[in-house]
């Protein structure tokens, strides 16, 4: 099969750039075992106000891609080989200064998934917050220490004064994830990058935790990007969705578009894996078997091929393009392809 | 309540940990439920309520302080000693949480699944080695990965090497702690399948502790939930899903993210407030008091009990709430 024009969906171009801009990312790492390709052209876009999840198993490249505006990325081993990322029109990629000028900490904020281990040990969290703005912002420590008290009552922990005297030892999960909120917004970012911040909590407290993030980008119109595996999250949250799978987008759209048209077996497959408590939905839980290719030599066709139900010969030779369903949703998968008969399709099973 | 059609039986069972300065830790508190053959009971609660600890002590890793747990008709002992392990170990066995910390990694597959079979049956090598290789068949891997270390294998893959280590003795009740928390959705699925699967082929009964409330429904028969050391509430698994009657169930279910856009954007804000609080020397009086909605005076004076409640058409409930009262 010859390749066809790729029909790359086209948004609607806004009167100005998109807050935040990823084009093309692509990012290696070398290890004993070769180089890796951990994230092989990756693109989205987000606005203020939005909140853009990013879904996928292990491996799949959502953490790297974030590393990688945040500018986390060690290199060596690590590689960013192509692409652009900019925040605001600034471009993210390129200058790698950590220092009070740096853009980082100032335009965009992040929180991790464990909490324990991403604070130190050995300072208060008043103090730890309070770094970030004399930093970033050349705050005095008396001025910076009274803006930490506040950000700490702003995410909701009691008696905040007292607490930021103490040590992380002395706080509960959900308070430290509520304390590395509180740190990634001292500067007022205006991206939060969310990276699975309620994997390890309870559902109890993850749920006070994603209610204190929709609330707060209400009051100050942060753009969140959020990474998750956990499909409710992404229904509780998002606006928009991308779906990826061996370091590429296979699925983008509205969170409607992608949970209730899915268009890539990837995504319909999540479903599948995962309970429904909706009483008119499948009560058998489908697995995807098998596993996720190898990234030290990725597949020359689709990456998910090997363990798609509906895989047609011409996946396994050629790679799709993201081919759009609607105005905004688009999927990586040959289904899409007009002279696809979808009926051979769902028959040509392997 | 008890019950001699039960097959695990708790009575009353108490964990208590000494942290010194007379400080004592309600791990589990006053617990009694039973299990009966062939049953899938979910146990769910935060972390801090003592699912675990439970799971252990009902298992004897961990010395029972007061209480008892009767098996088959037979009282177990407090304090287990190797003899007992010994003993026990053919018809109670566990899957850990943790598929990378659960398996020793300078043991080989062969070894570690095949443990159990040399300390507790006479098969020769060889036997033991076909009945790995089986096992390892019916989890589905390779037996020809006997001789690999569980470095070697994902997540998904180690977790069924738990199940086939704690499987291969055919233990009739099986303590699973959390054994799909640290996998993918996708592989989620396919260890939760192959429980369910070994389940009906081999009549077992299984404890399964979780925090995931969906894969819970979805997996158990009945539900039960666990609060700082107590059970609030027993019940069939969608009724107590869906019709839950004990506040802190209600509210627990009532933060579990759907996968369903529509249902999360009708969703209130979060009634939960609060934190679990500290298990360390737990006073009197209902222990959710300090963060339920409709607490009432009696509840900071009172332990309420485990009672019955009745739930029309369906199957008994016990619930601990002075409401039901």
């Amino acid at each position: 099969m010859s390749a066809p024009p790729a029909t790359l969906s086209a948004e609607a171009a806004p009167a100005r750039p998109p807050l935040l801009e990823v084009a093309d990312l692509r990012v290696e790492f070398d290890t004993y075992g070769g180089t890796v390709q951990a994230v092989r052209g990756v693109s989205f876009s987000l606005e203020r106000g939005k909140t853009l999840a990013i879904v996928g198993e292990s491996g799949c490249g959502k953490s790297v891609t974030v590393q990688s505006i945040m500018g986390l990325i060690p290199m060596p081993p690590g590689r960013i080989t192509r692409g652009i990322a900019k925040i605001d029109g600034q471009d993210m990629l390129r200058d790698q200064r950590i220092d009070g000028k740096d853009i980082r900490g100032r335009l965009v904020g992040m929180i991790f998934q464990d909490p324990m281990t991403s604070l130190n040990p050995t300072m208060t969290i008043g103090d730890q917050i309070a770094e970030t703005l004399q930093v970033h912002a050349g705050h005095s420590h008396r001025r910076a220490f009274a803006r930490a008290v506040e950000l700490i009552d702003m995410t909701r922990i009691p008696e905040a004064a007292k607490r930021a005297r103490q040590y992380p030892f002395e706080f509960s999960g959900g308070m430290l994830q509520r304390s590395m909120i509180a740190m990634s917004l001292a500067c007022e970012p205006s991206v939060l990058i969310a990276d699975e911040p309620t994997t390890a909590l309870d559902v109890t407290i993850q749920a006070q935790i994603l209610d204190l993030m929709a609330d707060l980008q209400r009051d100050n119109g942060m753009a969140i990007v959020l990474i998750t595996h956990d499909l409710g999250v992404v229904a509780r949250m998002a606006d928009d969705v991308l779906v990826m799978y061996a370091g590429e987008v296979v699925e983008h759209g509205g969170v409607d578009d992608v949970f209730y048209r899915s268009a890539h077996p990837y995504t319909l497959g999540l479903k599948a894996a995962m309970p429904s408590n909706r009483t008119d939905a499948a009560q058998e839980l489908t697995p995807i078997d098998g596993s996720p290719p190898d990234l030290f030599a990725p597949p020359e066709g689709c990456g998910y091929f090997a363990r798609c139900p509906h895989a047609m010969r011409a996946c396994e030779a050629t790679h799709p393009p993201a081919f759009a369903i609607a105005g905004g949703h688009d999927a990586r998968c040959w289904l899409h392809h007009a002279d696809c008969d979808r009926d051979a399709a769902q028959v040509y099973r392997r | 309540m008890t019950d001699a059609s039960r097959l695990v039986e708790l009575r009353n069972l108490t964990k208590f940990f000494h942290i010194g300065r007379g400080e004592v830790v309600h791990a589990v508190d006053d617990v009694s439920f039973g299990i009966s053959a062939r049953e899938i009971v979910g146990l769910v609660g935060e972390s801090g309520s003592g699912k675990s600890t439970l799971g252990k002590t009902v298992l004897g890793l961990h010395d029972k302080t007061s209480g008892d747990v009767i098996y088959n008709g037979e009282k177990l002992p407090a304090k287990y000693k190797p003899a007992d392990f010994q003993r026990h170990a053919r018809v109670m066995q566990m899957i850990f949480q943790d598929p990378y910390s659960s398996l020793n990694p300078r043991m080989t597959v062969g070894e570690i699944v095949g443990e159990g079979l040399k300390l507790h049956t006479s098969l020769s090598g060889a036997q033991v080695r076909d009945r790995v290789g089986e096992w390892l068949r019916r989890v589905g891997l390779n037996p020809d990965h006997m001789a690999r270390y569980p470095h070697e294998f994902s997540g998904g893959q180690r977790q069924r090497i738990g199940v086939a280590r704690a499987l291969v003795l055919e233990p009739e009740f099986v303590v699973c702690d959390e054994p799909i928390s640290a996998l993918d959705v996708s592989v989620q699925a396919q260890v939760v399948n192959l429980l369910d699967e070994l389940k009906e082929s081999l009549g077992l009964t299984l404890l399964f502790i979780a925090h995931d409330l969906s894969m819970v429904r979805y997996v158990s028969d009945r539900m039960a939930v666990m609060y700082l050391g107590s059970l609030v509430e027993v019940g069939p698994a969608d009724r107590v899903f869906f019709a839950p009657k004990h506040p802190y169930t209600e509210l627990l279910i009532g933060s579990n993210p759907e996968p369903d856009p529509r249902t999360e954007r009708g969703r209130d804000a979060t009634a939960i407030r609060g934190e679990i609080p500290s298990p360390v020397n737990v006073q009197p009086g209902c222990r959710f008091a300090n963060r339920c909605p409709k607490a009432m005076d009696v509840c900071e004076a009172t332990t309420p009990e485990l009672i019955p409640v009745r739930d029309l058409g369906h199957d008994e409930r016990l619930v601990a709430c002075h409401l039901y009262g």
